[in-house]
């Protein structure tokens, strides 16, 4: 199985000419975003088409048209030489389009073939479940796919990977056309990889056209046959995955040129703030170790899944460290919970502002001095003047829009809301701030609001340490960045003299110490 | 200290069942003259007393997120404590009957927090086992108050108002202030509305949890001392299904069962609610079991037009 997924040469296109799907110029607004421009990409039947670009390129619109999800404002979708318009995701999937997500929809007590025919159960005589069809069906799909498992196995009971292929078999019950995978490898260990490339090598040699969305350089040059690039919601070109280069794909990917505001980044550094030691939680993060210097911006990157979030939340005292040791202000702590942590002054700007970062059905004020009560309250008491002093004082100090202290968090737009949760930080006077995703699903103009705040507070000597996804943030906040992969610190960069395509690198763990590259870790 | 409009507000709009309160009151004051006499008014208070006093600690556990189904049986068992005990003198009683129910609500909170088992399930198993308990300490008998202090102080008045409804006053004054001004009281919203972001924020949300099932435990015992004082007994039964109406009243005041939203105010309006009904229909002389059937009605249609309204404001400005 796996020798034949690692095979470097996959199976040319059945029919290499004509495209079973094209999608034309297609554009998507959302009001004040153009989040498609007249982008274009098409599949052959029996091709992996790989589709690549940096997070809000717009390749998860694009795959939202396909599906029905979205409505374009421009373009056509042409599936086997018909026009289509899909105004729901229903009439794309009765067309043979299927999405194969990250985050799983099975039903977990039910066995493998209840969930592959979830809602087109075969009946029979009085509404019957025709149960010897139904296993006859999933156990022939199974089959097809080379399952090593029952069509009576119980879904609980299997690996993340069978589960995905469970995922797939249910695809495989209304004769795709086109298979979208996006990020299928999020949730899957290096060993169970093969099985999947051999589902989707399957696939291919039945016919159907492949959407291959991924991050990761090894798994599209193993797969594709075509690689399509998009950035900043345009198409960028389209590569021949035989005659390219990884280099190549980079440059086309992140070619964009940056706007990198660097002289307003902070530069005077003092003590160490923070420091790890051989930091490791078993199984999720090994040896983390790095620093942050009070009034110094440093940026975490990597991909989803690297281990960024779990490195903060163990720093934050809401994981448990297996092993290594964090030094607060030079001195060894032992940081058991989060009341612990704020106590220490670490603050933690969550990722998922909705259900880490705030109360939604709380008003703002509220929100803002939940995590130092203490200050605006005397013997347990509220005092509710004060509370509106503090709320004041950091509304106008982050130009936050709302009509009033009243209105409840959930109603702001999501650059406020995620203003709230850093003056609610900011209230309990951390000495180290931790932001994780600061800007994700946040528009542009709040987005650099928000990098210039990040600036400020580190001049005015906190500790920052910013977690991103995003290069072009990293880049332009950070003096130092950290490069992790797969649990593991890659590389350290000097986050003004880092070249783009070392970090890429150094994030799909291709990246290889040299002596140009890295610069030392920084000491105290 | 509290104004009227601010006592009827709950989050910026007239609480629904204080609409429904006054119009209720208005219909069977029309319906019998004897409704609005001071001594039936009074009457009411004291009825609603027990109920109402357990549900203000209830409201507390809901908004926090949890529920408690064992306050009827707490009640059960510290309202024989307090008559049974009295041979060690009625203060003593009393202090162990109270004890009791802040013990059953400590450990009902510390396994809720310590093992994160669901609070139905752990509170339901309470409500088993401490029925079990009552049995096992009267064996199956009704204890009798020898002291007639006891029970004089059950249906004493200051005035023309009965000691019990000024108890029940001023416990709600109290517990609508701790709810409203004190750090606990915003905390047990933070961790109902969102336990993870609470968690996040830094809150100990393990401790408020479980002050809060001591709070509701203490109010079950109390309610059943003053109850007992009322009768001048307790049985081994009473307390049955205290915990239905409890929740009915809590959640009828607006109170979410998915925590994160309710008051103290809302609360109180929903046990008035039940209250009046019961004794309104009651001077009409409606059948018991038809007054079963119409506050069954009424519970699921208050909770029909609340949950239209809260569609309607949730619709409102986005900025």
């Amino acid at each position: 199985m796996s020798t034949a997924a690692m095979n470097r040469n996959p199976p040319q296109a059945a029919d290499s000419s004509s495209p079973v799907l094209s999608l034309i110029d297609i554009t998507k607004k959302f009001p004040g975003v153009v989040a498609l421009n007249q982008v274009s990409f098409d599949v052959r039947a029996g091709e992996v088409h790989a589709l690549l670009g940096e997070n809000g390129a717009g390749k998860s619109t694009l795959m939202k048209v396909l599906a029905g999800k979205h409505q374009p404002n421009g373009g056509k979708i042409i599936l086997a030489g018909e026009e289509k318009s899909f105004e729901n995701p229903k009439q794309a999937k009765k067309s043979g389009i299927v999405l194969i997500h990250q985050e799983q929809s099975l039903v977990p007590e039910m066995s493998v073939a209840e969930n592959i025919f979830l809602g087109s159960l075969p009946l029979k005589w009085g509404n019957r479940v025709d149960w010897k069809k139904l296993h006859a069906d999933s156990t022939e799909i199974l089959e097809r796919l080379k399952c090593t498992f029952s069509s009576r196995d119980m879904v609980s009971n299997l690996s993340i990977a069978k589960k995905q292929m469970v995922e797939i078999a249910r695809a495989l019950v209304f004769t795709p056309r086109i298979v979208v995978f996006d990020e299928p490898t999020a949730s899957l260990t290096d060993h169970e990889k093969p099985v999947l490339y051999d589902i989707i090598r399957n696939l291919q040699e039945q016919g159907v056209g492949i959407v291959y969305i991924s991050h990761r350089m090894d798994e599209i040059f193993h797969l594709s046959q075509r690689i399509s690039v998009l950035r900043d919601g345009e198409y960028n070109g389209t590569l021949n995955t035989a005659d390219t280069s990884e280099d190549e794909v980079t440059k086309l990917m992140i070619g964009r040129t940056l706007e990198l505001d660097h002289a307003s980044k902070p530069k005077d550094f003092g003590e160490n703030m923070l420091e790890l030691r051989n930091l490791t939680v078993n199984g999720v993060f090994e040896d983390v170790s790095f620093n942050v210097r009070k009034g110094e911006i440093v940026g975490m990157y990597g991909l989803v899944g690297a281990g960024r979030s779990e490195v903060a939340e163990t720093i934050f005292g809401l994981r448990k460290p297996s092993g290594g040791e964090i030094l607060l202000d030079g001195k060894v702590e032992s940081i058991r919970s989060s009341h612990d942590a704020v106590l220490e002054g670490i603050a933690l700007v969550p990722e998922d502002r909705k259900d880490q970062g705030l109360i939604l059905g709380m008003n703002c004020r509220d929100n803002m001095t939940l995590s130092a009560l203490g200050s605006v309250s005397s013997m347990g008491f509220m005092k509710t003047g004060e509370e509106k002093v503090v709320y004041d004082k950091y509304q106008q100090a982050m130009k936050i829009k709302t009509p009033s202290w009243r209105q409840k968090v959930g109603n702001l737009s999501g650059g406020n809301q995620q203003k709230i949760v850093i003056g609610k930080w900011l209230h309990t006077h951390p000495k180290l701030l931790i932001l994780d995703e600061p800007t994700r699903g946040i528009d542009v103009g709040s987005k650099a609001e928000i990098h210039a705040l990040i600036k400020e507070l580190a001049r005015s000597g906190y500790a920052v340490l910013v977690i991103s996804s995003e290069m072009p943030e990293v880049l332009g906040v950070s003096n130092r960045i950290i490069a992790m992969y797969d649990g593991r610190v890659t590389a350290e960069f000097d986050g003004d003299a880092v070249s783009e395509d070392k970090l890429v690198q150094a994030i799909t763990g291709q990246y290889v110490t040299d002596a140009s590259g890295p610069v030392p870790a920084a000491s105290a | 200290m509290i104004n009227m409009k601010d006592f009827l507000k709950g989050s910026g709009v007239i609480q629904p069942i204080w609409v429904f309160v006054i119009v209720i009151t208005v219909f069977f004051s029309f319906m019998s003259e004897y409704f609005l006499s001071i001594g039936n008014l009074s009457n009411i208070l004291v009825q609603t007393s027990t109920i109402g006093l357990i549900a203000l600690g209830m409201t507390y556990v809901m908004i926090n997120g949890n529920i408690d189904l064992s306050v009827g049986a707490v009640l059960g068992l510290a309202a024989s404590l307090s008559v049974g005990l009295q041979d060690y003198g009625i203060t003593i009683a009393v202090i162990a009957a109270l004890t009791s129910g802040l013990v059953l609500g400590a450990i009902n909170g510390l396994i809720v927090w310590k093992t994160g088992v669901n609070a139905f399930i752990v509170t339901l198993g309470a409500m088993i086992g401490v029925r079990g308990l009552i049995f096992v300490y009267t064996e199956e008998q009704s204890f009798y108050a020898t002291n007639f202090a006891f029970s004089d102080f059950g249906t004493s008045s200051i005035g023309p108002i009965p000691v019990l409804a000024i108890i029940f006053l001023i416990c709600t004054l109290v517990m609508h202030l701790v709810l409203k001004k004190t750090g606990h009281g915003r905390n047990t919203f933070a961790v109902g509305g969102n336990p993870e972001a609470a968690l996040d924020a830094g809150i100990r949300i393990g401790r408020h949890m479980m002050i809060n099932f001591i709070i509701v435990g203490f109010f079950a015992a109390l309610a059943g001392v003053l109850l007992a004082t009322q009768m001048g007994a307790a049985t081994p039964n009473l307390g049955r299904d205290y915990e239905l109406w409890t929740i009915t009243a809590v959640v009828l005041g607006g109170t979410k069962l998915t925590g994160g939203f309710g008051s103290i105010t809302g609360t109180l309006g929903g046990v008035l609610a039940i209250g009046i009904l019961r004794n309104g229909m009651n001077l009409m002389q409606v059948p018991a079991f038809y007054v079963l059937v119409i506050l069954g009605v009424i519970l699921i249609s208050v909770l029909i037009i609340d949950q239209r309204l809260n569609v309607h404001a949730s619709k409102g400005v986005s900025i």
